[in-house]
């Protein structure tokens, strides 16, 4: 990257931040739960670009963690429990359970594992309904309190929208440490060529097992701020249509790519609240944008830009082979 | 001399047909050793059976004198046996340095002081040696799956040295590089078979390639062994040209 472009990334990137932090500031009670949702499904979007994304492991599974920890903090909570150990709890219970639900993927790939990982979703959804004595079935658990956060209340939308808001921010930075470092590599290796992989002295097993237990943890950190802030959880919320939803999130941001799941957390999230004006046929359009934009783009939103970014570098490129080819004087090319 | 690798009796089926019927060999340190023989005589398989990728049917495979028969390939890799493949095997979304730097990280440290250590593992620097070495240099930034079929031959070879291997076993690694290219890698391969004393087992078709790199050949047919000597003498061998020409 030349320094001018790093310049304006960086410049990017503050302006970014800046908006998320000060824009909600006049923003009201919906405002505030809809940005809120975003930071929390952004999340879990992220922990599924990790799996799918980057180590090419399709799971239909993240909401049924999402729901664990989401259950695991509701649970925690309202017993009492500060909700710190609550998160440690959940993500430590996803990460394990998802190591687990790794087994499978060491012997089934693809839509064959898209099969294993929907059976598991399904199997979540049964306990949330049907386990009452845990997780009061179908009435679900309500008043799900908020937490205190160094003494200051949360209860109010726009303090915890700022504890979501921190939490991605975290996210954020251990998740660009992680796949720049050489486990991010191994993951991509992965998700390229595993046998190519093995004979390099990568233990494949072990990085798949890694990619499903840091991808399901991450869905478990987002299902125990979802808890909170919902303030009430019910089975409803965690069936396979939350799977697909991330699944989309991620597809539709641009798989594999850093920043496609807080785009796609967008799409999902605030594209229904914009597209209101349609009334009934939100759905539809709704359908219809994301259909246009895959045909379009199938490597997502992210992907669009890629190829603009590429195909200018590749022009550049062969401008400058021609004139040299060609013997003019050219100043860019000396 | 030392063997490094030894292949007792080896045996491959496949339902009812047997592509590696009782081969044995072995390879001495240092040394450069050519498999050749027809399409379909259980080259390949032997190499996949060796290197782990397929478990033997029968037989053993020893490393310095150790059976290691069926480990896994990426166990036996960090014992220090790299391979090539036939076909292109990079990773074509990583840029070269990259893919290099991939073949050698999981050689340093254990998978926690990988994850915190520095984002190129302290292998930039050798990435960008063996880049050089390999005339890749101008290619380093790009994504491997943008480079031509015999840039990716050689990056393919350069990975395999990354972590400074004892054994190598190639794959047809002349196979669709251009002469030019292909000289070069020969003098690259005997560069490092002579300052790093790594051993060589290379399958190849090119006849001149193997007749100039290797002072052993073993050939093989019908998933045995044929004739195993010199060039010279295993190229007039009367039952290595029946092999070759039919009956």
């Amino acid at each position: 990257m030349t320094r001018a472009r790093r310049l304006l990334a960086i410049a990017a990137g503050a302006a970014v931040v800046a908006a998320l932090v000060f824009v909600p500031l006049s923003l009201g009670r919906y405002g505030l739960y809809i940005l809120s949702l975003w930071s929390v499904m952004s999340i879990a979007a992220i922990g599924l670009n990790l799996t799918l994304g980057y180590a090419g492991q399709v799971s239909l599974a993240q909401g049924a963690f999402v729901g664990i920890g989401a259950y695991a903090a509701a649970i925690m909570t309202v017993d009492g429990l500060p909700l710190s150990l609550a998160v440690a709890t959940a993500v430590a219970l996803c990460f394990v359970v998802g190591w687990l639900l790794g087994y499978p993927a060491l012997r089934v790939q693809h839509h064959y594992l898209a099969f294993v990982t929907l059976a598991f979703s399904t199997l979540a959804f049964l306990v949330f309904r049907n386990e009452e004595w845990l997780t009061n079935g179908v009435y679900g658990i309500s008043g799900v309190p908020r937490p205190k956060v160094f003494g200051l209340s949360t209860t109010q939308p726009l303090p915890f929208y700022y504890l979501c808001l921190f939490t991605l921010g975290v996210v954020t930075l251990a998740f660009w440490r992680l796949v720049r470092s050489p486990w991010g590599r191994a993951f991509m290796a992965l998700r390229e060529n595993p046998m190519r992989a093995l004979s390099l002295g990568v233990d494949t097993r072990r990085y798949t097992l890694m990619a499903f237990a840091i991808g399901s943890a991450l869905g478990g950190l987002a299902g125990a701020l979802y808890a909170p802030l919902a303030e009430f959880v019910d089975p409803t919320s965690f069936t396979l249509s939350l799977s697909l939803n991330l699944l989309m999130m991620v597809i539709v941001g641009g798989s594999g790519y850093f920043f496609g799941p807080y785009l796609g957390a967008m799409t999902a999230v605030l594209l229904p609240e914009w597209l209101r004006f349609a009334q009934g046929y939100y759905l539809i359009v709704y359908a219809v944008v994301v259909m246009a934009l895959l045909t379009y783009s199938p490597t997502g939103i992210l992907g669009i830009l890629d190829r603009y970014l590429r195909d200018r570098s590749a022009k550049a490129a062969s401008a400058l082979r021609a004139a040299a080819g060609a013997g003019l004087p050219d100043e860019t090319a000396s | 001399m030392t063997r490094v690798l030894e292949v007792a009796n080896l045996r491959k089926r496949f339902g009812g047909i047997a592509a590696v019927d009782g081969v044995s060999f072995h390879v001495d340190e240092g040394e450069i050793l050519g498999i050749i023989g027809p399409n379909g005589c259980g080259k390949s398989t032997t190499f996949n059976c060796i290197l782990g990728q397929l478990a033997p049917t029968e037989g053993e495979v020893r490393l310095d004198g150790k059976v290691v028969t069926g480990m896994r390939p990426s166990r036996l890799n960090r014992l220090g046996v790299s391979r090539t493949f036939q076909l292109l095997q990079v990773f074509p979304q990583l840029s070269v340095r990259e893919n290099l730097i991939l073949a050698g990280q999981e050689h340093k440290g254990t998978m926690l002081s990988r994850l915190f250590g520095p984002p190129d593992a302290g292998l930039g620097a050798a990435a960008d040696q063996m880049i050089g070495f390999f005339k890749l240099s101008h290619l380093a930034d790009l994504p491997a799956g943008g480079l031509s079929y015999g840039q990716q031959k050689l990056l393919d070879a350069a990975m395999a040295f990354m972590a400074g291997p004892r054994l190598v076993l190639l794959d047809e690694p002349a196979g669709g590089v251009n002469p030019t290219m292909l000289a070069d890698l020969k003098e690259r391969l005997r560069a490092i078979n002579r300052e790093q004393g790594a051993t060589f087992v290379v399958i190849e078709h090119n006849m001149e390639f193997v007749m100039s790199l290797c002072a052993r050949v073993v050939v093989m047919a019908e998933g045995k062994v044929l004739a195993e000597g010199p060039p010279d003498k295993v190229r007039s061998d009367p039952t290595v040209i029946e092999a070759y020409l039919g009956h």
